[in-house]
C-alpha cells in the first residue's frame, strides 16, 4: 500500500512542469476592440491584407515574375508558412523573418528592388502571408543553425537595457496584465503582427513594435530588420510556441 | 493608391435587411498637427461617402476631421432588386475612389 502511494507521488513529481499558456494581448482589449479584430469587415488591418493579396499576383522586376509565378495560389501554397518564421534560409544559412524572406525572393528570383520596412507594400505582403496562417499554432525550428540565434535572442530578452535599466522579461513575464499608462502589459506574443495599432493609425510590423519598446526603456532603437531584432523575434516565436496566429491583430 | 473593402452578403431575399460594412485607406489628416519642423500639416480628409443602389442613393455620410484614419462605415439597407451597389468616396482634393459590388436578390 505504501509503495503504491510512493509511486504516485514520484509520478506526479516527475511530470514536466507545464507552464500556464501565455495569454494573447487580445484578451486585455476592451470588448469593442476584440469584436473589431474578429470581424474581417471591421478590422482595418484587412485593408493591408487585401493590398498584399493584389501584390501577390502583380509582376515586378526584371524577371517579369510575380510571387504567384513560383508559389501559385497562395491560400493553398502559403498556408502555415508564417507559423514557421523566422527560419534559417537554406541557401545563405541566414536567419530570416518573413519580411527578409519576401525581399530575398524579390531580389534573387524576381530581379526587383527590395521593399523598405513599413511601406504599405511590404506590410501588405507580410500581413497577407501571415493572415493565411491565422489560427495555426506558431512552431519555429530552434535546433541546428537556429540554435545560436535563439540563444542570442534569449540573452537580449533577459538583458537589462536603456536608462530605465529594464529587461523585456521584467515587464512581459513579471508584470503581465498590469496597467502601464493607458494599456495593459502584454505577455510579449508576436502572433498578431503585422497588427493595426490605433496609436499608429495604420498597420505596422513587429519591428516597429520592438522599436517602441526600446524607446520605452530609453534604450537604443535598433534599425528595422536588424539581426538583433530578428534574433529576439525568433526567441519570442519560440516562447509563443503553439499560440495561434492572429494577424492582423487590432491593438491600442 | 487606395484600397477599399466592402463586406456584404452576395445574395439576399427580397425585403431582407442587409448589413454593409465598408473600409478605405486614407490618412484623414486633421490639419491641426504640425510636423517636426513646426510647419502645419495641411488638412487631407475624405468628406463624403455615397452609396448608389440601382437608381436610388441609399446611404450618404459627411465626414469631418474628427473621423479617424482608414474610416469604417456600416449601414443597413433593404434588398429590393438584383443590381449593383456603387460606393463613392470623395476627398477634399476632389479625388474619387469608386468601388462596386453586386447583390443578387431572390
Amino acid at each position: 500500500m505504501r509503495r503504491w502511494w510512493l509511486a504516485l507521488i514520484l509520478a506526479v513529481a516527475c511530470l514536466p512542469a507545464t507552464a500556464e499558456p501565455r495569454t494573447s494581448a487580445r484578451e486585455f482589449l476592451p470588448a469593442e476592440l476584440k469584436a473589431q479584430q474578429d470581424d474581417d469587415g471591421a478590422n482595418p488591418g484587412m485593408l493591408w491584407v487585401e493590398g498584399g493579396a493584389k501584390l501577390w499576383s502583380t509582376p515586378d522586376g526584371s524577371a517579369g515574375k510575380s510571387c504567384a509565378s513560383c508559389h501559385g495560389d497562395a491560400p493553398t501554397s502559403m498556408r502555415g508558412v508564417a507559423a514557421r518564421y523566422p527560419a534559417i534560409e537554406r541557401a545563405s544559412g541566414k536567419l530570416m523573418n518573413l519580411e527578409a524572406r519576401i525581399n530575398d525572393c524579390r531580389v534573387t528570383h524576381m530581379g526587383a528592388a527590395p521593399l523598405a520596412y513599413e511601406t504599405d507594400d511590404l506590410l501588405g505582403l507580410t500581413a497577407y502571408i501571415a493572415n493565411l496562417s491565422r489560427g495555426m499554432p506558431v512552431s519555429v525550428a530552434t535546433d541546428g543553425a537556429a540554435a545560436p540565434h535563439l540563444e542570442a535572442g534569449r540573452k537580449f530578452y533577459f538583458e537589462r537595457q536603456g536608462q530605465l535599466n529594464l529587461s523585456c522579461s521584467q515587464c512581459h513575464d513579471d508584470n503581465v496584465g498590469k496597467r502601464l499608462r493607458g494599456d495593459r502589459i502584454s505577455s510579449g506574443l508576436p502572433t498578431a503582427y503585422p497588427a493595426y495599432r490605433l496609436d499608429w493609425q495604420k498597420t505596422g510590423s513587429l519591428h516597429r513594435r520592438l522599436r517602441a519598446c526600446s524607446l520605452g526603456v530609453r534604450a537604443v532603437q535598433l534599425d528595422y530588420g536588424s539581426p538583433e531584432y530578428v534574433d529576439v523575434e525568433l526567441y519570442l516565436a519560440a516562447r509563443a510556441s503553439s499560440a495561434a496566429i492572429e494577424t492582423p491583430g487590432v491593438r491600442k | 493608391m487606395r484600397t477599399a473593402r466592402i463586406v456584404m452578403p452576395k445574395t439576399a431575399k427580397k425585403g431582407d435587411v442587409i448589413e454593409i460594412k465598408t473600409l478605405i485607406t486614407h490618412p484623414m489628416e486633421t490639419g491641426y498637427r504640425r510636423d517636426d519642423m513646426g510647419k502645419a500639416i495641411p488638412r487631407d480628409i475624405i468628406t463624403l461617402l455615397t452609396v448608389q443602389y440601382g437608381a436610388e442613393e441609399v446611404f450618404r455620410m459627411d465626414m469631418f476631421p474628427g473621423v479617424a484614419a482608414n474610416p469604417f462605415a456600416a449601414f443597413t439597407t433593404v434588398a429590393t432588386e438584383t443590381g449593383e451597389l456603387v460606393f463613392t468616396w470623395t476627398d477634399e482634393k476632389g479625388e474619387r475612389h469608386v468601388e462596386k459590388a453586386t447583390l443578387t436578390v431572390t
